[in-house]
């Protein structure tokens, strides 16, 4: 038996939680590997992956290609800013066309929901979503659940507060219902307009208040600012934002003694934390960072059929 | 040439008829109704099982003839409109280019000709459908328009909107209305709710329809233009349509199949882009407040409003792909087969619903299962089992949301004005 049944990672769900769990331990294996001088595992040697960002990310890119080296794959960027269509190539075709070159995994990431999927109808590789719209980012999800249960020792009965923009998040669109899953209870504290419809289908309680959640949370998970979505005016102003949902050392004061802050990155520092908060030795963004190659190598692993025992590591 | 019709159930509720009997075609019309019938030299059918009703028409259809034709033109979309059992149909204006001048009538009418059913050209209300001025609707009218409609967008400006209320009723037609506040619509490509919440797609809220449908009610009494909002989808919107009938306002209003009998439910992570239609499905509560609408007379009729795209198109990121689903060829199947054989109507309501009222709305001639009437008319076998199947389309596109749906009740035979125009299920 592998370690996971679904052949592509396109969304959360994707793992049931045992396989998540499986997943979180591999992935410390592999974490003690690039701890080590010489980091490199023979355990994809020949094997290809693309890594296919039609839209633009440094930091989940890089550790995609980092994660792929130290497994060993061959590892191939395609990039673009734009989508295929405006190219003038449907995805359909460009998967197909990949296809034609017998890559093994595909990571893609795309600005619209579900593009994971036409890669997945229309390819044989492996496809693993690497951030799709406003829909998910599984990976991200691995890696966040990793962070917090290297920290807590368990992942079941933590209090989550996911605070800031919900509505465009793909980060929350895949953490809430595997925090759900997994025991956890996901809070969306945000303004009504930084809410989608229905945080409720993805398992996630609502708030409205920082104030009233930061004592009871176990987990801040500031969610960043984008500028991008200011044109909409969700809020009056990046200070009354700030005033309201920004985490800063007074506010910080109140949180419970073990509870951690996390930032999927990059931090707009003075906005959703303050420049002290970015600092503090609470805010875990680099234990993230460093967890996501780790978790990564882990999944390209199981999703190429990897057992935990032939692992030497 | 005369043709006998042995045997069949004829339902036609505006003549208070639904009986077992024999119907006599001669020289285009009906010649006679009666049990026994027999006539010399008459083509003799035998209809045992069968039901004949008026010609079904179907108001809210796109050939996308001129501009689009990759997707359908005006014969291939009447050949669909045929296979489903449609003696007439509506065009909706949002052609390329648009349907809003006397000459872009006159193209739809003079192809027309060749086409296997009566084609009914709705012309646009704002010249390019861009809301700024109004078109030649007196030209329009002229030419042989029956309706005005900006379908495929709401009218954004309200005294746009009013004004040409006050000037379509001058000749004595309606205007049919596609709700939607664009501003609030915004990128919308499926309800706002679970379904965008779970798939994380922009949300496009009941509310940017039920608010335009408030507005064009209240520019109806303001006016008195007749009024017909086309699709609707919630039930506040059916709560506006109820209130606006029980004032005694001339405002009317469809439903398409798709939003009776699919829900935001129905797409689930294979995003499938077949579902993607304008206004988006909505939530489960909503469809059954249509299906019950269709009996309490809120809901006067159901269109489909067909909207061929090609393979293409569809097969696209669902946020890129266009709105809309062909339904020509399975509205009738998918109305025995949930809402008459399941009881939820009766076989009359639904002739009401698909012939009798469409026509009164469009401001068609009647056709009456009666001696001297045209004889248009739709042959249906009630009892026949079949799998929808993109493969036995004859629309140019095959963008359905019910492929594979398994159906009771099919039309098989279709005549306008006495000819033949589908036998056993092969359109001529």
């Amino acid at each position: 038996m592998g370690i996971v049944k679904s052949k592509h990672l396109l969304e959360i769900g994707d793992f049931t939680p045992s396989e998540i769990m499986s997943i979180l331990d591999l992935a410390r294996s592999f974490k003690e590997v690039n701890d080590r001088a010489i980091k490199k595992l023979p355990t994809l040697r020949g094997r290809t992956i693309v890594n296919m960002f039609l839209e633009p990310s440094t930091r989940t890119r890089t550790s995609f290609e980092i994660a792929a080296k130290r497994l060993s794959a061959d590892a191939v960027n395609m990039s673009g800013s734009t989508s295929s269509t405006t190219k003038g190539e449907s995805l359909v075709d460009t998967a197909k066309t990949l296809s034609a070159m017998n890559c093994d995994i595909v990571v893609v990431r795309h600005r619209y929901a579900g593009a994971p999927r036409i890669l997945a109808d229309n390819m044989s590789a492996h496809i693993i979503n690497g951030g799709d719209g406003k829909h998910q980012h599984p990976t991200q999800t691995l890696l966040d659940l990793f962070t917090m249960r290297e920290h807590f020792g368990h992942l079941d009965g933590l209090n989550v507060a996911i605070v800031g923009d919900i509505a465009h998040s793909r980060v929350f669109g895949s953490l809430a219902p595997a925090l759900k899953a997994l025991g956890a209870n996901p809070i969306a504290v945000a303004p009504p307009t930084l809410l989608p419809a229905r945080p409720d289908v993805l398992g996630a309680e609502v708030s409205w208040s920082l104030d009233e959640v930061i004592p009871e949370a176990d987990v801040l998970y500031m969610l960043r600012i984008q500028q991008e979505r200011l044109d909409d005016a969700p809020f009056p102003t990046l200070r009354e934002y700030a005033n309201l949902f920004g985490l800063d050392a007074r506010r910080a004061a109140k949180m419970k003694d073990d509870a951690i802050v996390m930032h999927p990155g990059p931090m707009n520092r003075g906005v959703e934390v303050s420049s002290e908060i970015a600092d503090d030795p609470r805010m875990l963004v680099l234990d993230q960072v460093n967890a996501g190659v780790a978790v990564r190598m882990a999944v390209m692993y199981a999703l190429i059929g990897g057992e935990k025992d032939e692992l030497a590591v | 040439m005369s043709l006998l019709f042995k045997g069949a159930r004829l339902v036609d509720p505006a003549v208070g008829l639904d009986k077992v009997a024999d119907l006599l075609v001669a020289d285009g019309a009906i010649a006679a109704i009666g049990e026994r019938l027999e006539c010399d030299g008459a083509e003799v059918r035998e209809m045992q099982g069968k039901v004949i009703v008026p010609g079904l028409v179907d108001i809210h259809v796109h050939f996308r003839d001129p501009g689009f034709e990759y997707k359908e033109d005006l014969i291939s979309g009447s050949a669909a409109a045929a296979h489903g059992g449609f003696t007439d149909v509506c065009v909706m204006p949002n052609t390329n280019p648009t349907c809003d001048t006397e000459s872009g009538v006159e193209y739809i009418l003079s192809k027309a000709r060749d086409a296997h059913v009566r084609i009914h050209p709705v012309g646009a209300i704002t010249v390019g459908l861009q809301g700024k001025a109004l078109a030649e609707i007196g030209s329009m009218s002229a030419a042989g328009a029956v309706a005005f409609s900006d379908d495929g967008r709401g009218v954004q400006s309200d005294s746009m909107m009013r004004r040409a209320m006050d000037y379509v009723k001058m000749f004595g037609k309606g205007i049919m209305s596609h709700c939607q506040v664009d501003d609030l619509s915004g990128t919308g490509v499926v309800n706002e709710g679970t379904a965008s919440t779970r798939l994380g797609l922009a949300g496009w809220p009941a509310a940017a329809e039920e608010i335009q449908i408030g507005r064009d009610i209240a520019l109806c009494e303001l006016t008195r233009c007749k009024l017909h909002i086309q699709h609707i989808t919630t039930r506040g919107g059916i709560e506006a349509v109820a209130n606006a009938k029980a004032k005694g306002l001339p405002v009317t209003c469809e439903v398409t199949p798709h939003h009776l009998f699919l829900t935001q439910d129905d797409i689930t992570n294979s995003y499938d882009t077949s579902l993607k239609v304008n206004p988006p499905l909505r939530r489960a509560e909503d469809a059954e407040a249509l299906a019950e609408a269709l009996n309490d007379g809120t809901i006067d009729c159901i269109a489909t409003d067909h909207a061929p795209h090609a393979l293409h198109e569809k097969a696209l990121e669902f946020e890129l792909a266009p709105f809309g689903m062909v339904g020509l060829e399975t509205s009738l199947g998918l109305v025995l087969t949930n809402l008459v054989a399941t009881g939820r109507i009766t076989l009359s309501r639904m002739v009401e619903l698909m012939a009798i009222n469409p026509r009164e709305i469009a401001g068609l001639p009647q056709v009456r299962l009666e001696e001297g009437a045209s004889a248009d008319l739709t042959i249906i076998d009630p009892e026949v089992e079949w799998t929808v199947d993109a493969r036995d389309f004859l629309s140019k596109s095959v963008n359905s949301g019910f492929i594979g749906a398994e159906l009771k009740g099919k039309a098989t035979d279709l005549f306008i004005a006495g000819e033949p125009v589908m036998v056993d299920g092969v359109v001529l």
